[in-house]
């Protein structure tokens, strides 16, 4: 065993999670603040913990909700731990719980929370353009031309994929088909009782192309948090902990750069965060059971399984079916909940708060024997993460 | 009626106050392609940068570039997420890379047929195109294949 592999696996563990009813974007009967507070309070009945327990509190993509407001309104005696994760879009969703694994390894509080809430209803869309009569900056290389939305900003990269390496339009279509049939068995999830099928896949009209409708995360309302706390005081108040083995953040060589000019290009941004993770993991991708990738765009998921291991270049067009990533009879269970694109976008939370479901069998496509979790976030964005979660059997 | 590629209503690009892009938009004025250059170790940047991600070096001056390239990818966007597009779907976006400039990458619009038959790899050559009734004169640098 290396030295990454002492570092994290198995010494911090989820203790809670909570989330919010998820809504359709603007429907929130309650205000952002009052959604995440609900996620908190509802994380904490599930760990069997006060809230005024929580001492530390981790969030990513600029969250509006302050440590400082939650932590008065939840009635803690004290602030640890403040910390928020540099980057946009859901980039920082296992970033978030890795921060706060590193303030509980590193002594600075005992019980911290890590969440995201999101109420565009009151705040404004992320799909639409500036609203300014003029323009500067990295901006200005893009927006002139019509290039605005996220969709609009990462199409590029899925269209150089499938010329780079023969990625077929079926492999983006079964990433989207499987989270709308585990949506199916999800009540929480937005697209719940609204089926997708091939043909409505193939009818549906282009966002930008290469991508459908359906290829594009939905825009919802909602909170979500997870509670981790050392792996001492998680099995004072479980049976059985979810343990965290692994979590990591990071992005490729200048992969901040303006106007598309990243040198590696068609990349989920993750390849530098993989290697690092399964070494602190202690597994290897055939030790997964089940993975929660990250959709904001499907072509997006399929970058994230090539750079996560799941499967090759070559591989993909055939390992990525929807035969495949549905539970529980898939080789590759994907997205069990419905993830972004079914169940809701709250940017990312959600899929990470599947992935421990799973561990703890759950999940309503609960994989058979799951101990083994995989979850990564943001593919695509300057800094992205991803974290594995584990049973203690993992742990021997 | 215009001449451009997409309808007058878009933000208008203007260099920033802080001075990082002014040659390369005072470039496309005079209808020249301007971009980052380092002269201590030749590296060819953009966007614009306050260094050199080469060697570091704050002194990262400016070359001219002849306006062409090759289409390294593209997408073609038929939802307007923007109030100026409503009536200008489907239009095409290209991301052009210029070889000749250590393979840098400029986002345009590609002229013509937004339906037209084209692919990654083929050649294209800039087309300046003034916004010269804008509030705040620009140039845009839109592309056309090379036939
Ligand atoms: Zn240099």
């Amino acid at each position: 065993m290396g030295e990454l592999e002492h570092s994290l696996r198995g010494r911090v563990a989820v203790v809670g999670v909570g989330e919010t009813t998820y809504y359709k974007r603007g429907q929130s009967p309650d205000p952002e603040f009052v959604l995440v507070l609900k996620a908190i309070l509802a994380a904490c009945a599930d760990a069997g913990i006060d809230p005024s327990t929580i001492d530390g509190f981790c969030s990513y993509s600029n969250d509006r909700n302050t440590p400082a407001r939650l932590s008065a309104a939840l009635g803690c005696e004290v602030i640890r731990y403040s910390n928020m994760q540099w980057g946009g879009g859901g980039g920082g969703a296992a970033a978030a719980v890795q921060n706060a694994c590193a303030a509980v390894l590193s002594g600075s509080a005992d019980c911290v929370v890590a969440y995201r809430g999101l109420a565009q209803g009151q705040f404004g869309r992320f799909g639409q353009g500036a609203r300014s009569s003029t323009i500067s900056g990295a901006a200005a290389l893009t927006v002139p031309y019509g290039v605005m939305s996220p969709a609009q900003t990462y199409a590029m990269r899925t269209t150089r994929l499938f010329h780079d390496h023969g990625i077929s339009p079926d492999t983006l279509k079964a990433v989207s088909l499987a989270a709308y049939h585990h949506a199916q068995n999800n009540p929480r999830a937005v697209m719940y009782g609204r089926p997708l099928t091939p043909e409505a896949y193939d009818a549906s009209r282009w966002i930008t192309e290469p991508f459908h409708l359906y290829d594009v995360c939905l825009e919802n309302d909602g909170a979500a948090a997870v509670i981790v706390m050392s792996a001492e005081r998680a099995r004072d108040l479980s049976d059985r902990p979810v343990y965290v083995l692994g979590a990591q953040q990071g992005g490729p060589r200048r992969s901040g750069v303006a106007g598309h000019n990243q040198p590696d290009y068609v990349t989920s941004s993750l390849k530098p965060v993989v290697p690092r993770l399964y070494e602190q993991a202690g597994v290897t991708p055939a030790d997964v059971d089940v993975v929660q990738s990250y959709e904001n765009f499907t072509g997006a998921v399929v970058m994230s399984l090539i750079e996560g291991g799941f499967c090759t270049y070559e591989s993909a067009n055939e390992v990525l079916t929807f035969d495949n990533l549905i539970a529980p009879s898939g080789k590759l269970p994907l997205n069990t909940s419905g993830g972004n694109l079914a169940e809701c976008y709250m940017h990312g939370l959600g899929l990470v708060i599947e992935a421990v479901r799973q561990v703890r069998g759950t999940s309503t496509n609960q994989v058979p024997g799951a101990t083994v979790s995989y979850v990564n976030a943001g593919p695509m964005v300057e800094v992205v993460s991803a974290a594995i979660f584990g049973s203690a059997e993992v742990l021997g | 009626m215009s001449d451009y590629v997409l309808p007058a209503g878009l933000p208008a690009p203007v260099p920033a106050r802080d001075g990082l892009d002014r040659p390369y938009w005072e470039g496309t004025r005079r209808h020249e392609l301007w971009v980052q250059r380092c002269p201590g170790c030749g590296t060819w940047q953009w966007g614009p940068e306050w260094n050199c991600h080469g060697c570091r070096s704050f002194a990262i001056g400016w070359e001219q570039v002849a306006p062409e390239g090759v289409l390294y990818s593209w997408q073609r966007p038929w939802h307007p997420v923007h109030g100026a597009l409503a009536d200008a779907v489907p239009y095409t976006v290209v991301l052009v890379e210029l070889p000749h400039a250590g393979g840098i990458r400029m986002v345009g619009n590609l002229l013509g047929d937004p339906m037209q038959p084209f692919a990654i790899g083929d050649r294209v050559e800039a087309v300046f195109e003034d916004h010269d009734d804008s509030p705040t004169p620009f140039t845009l640098v839109q592309w056309r294949v090379v036939r």
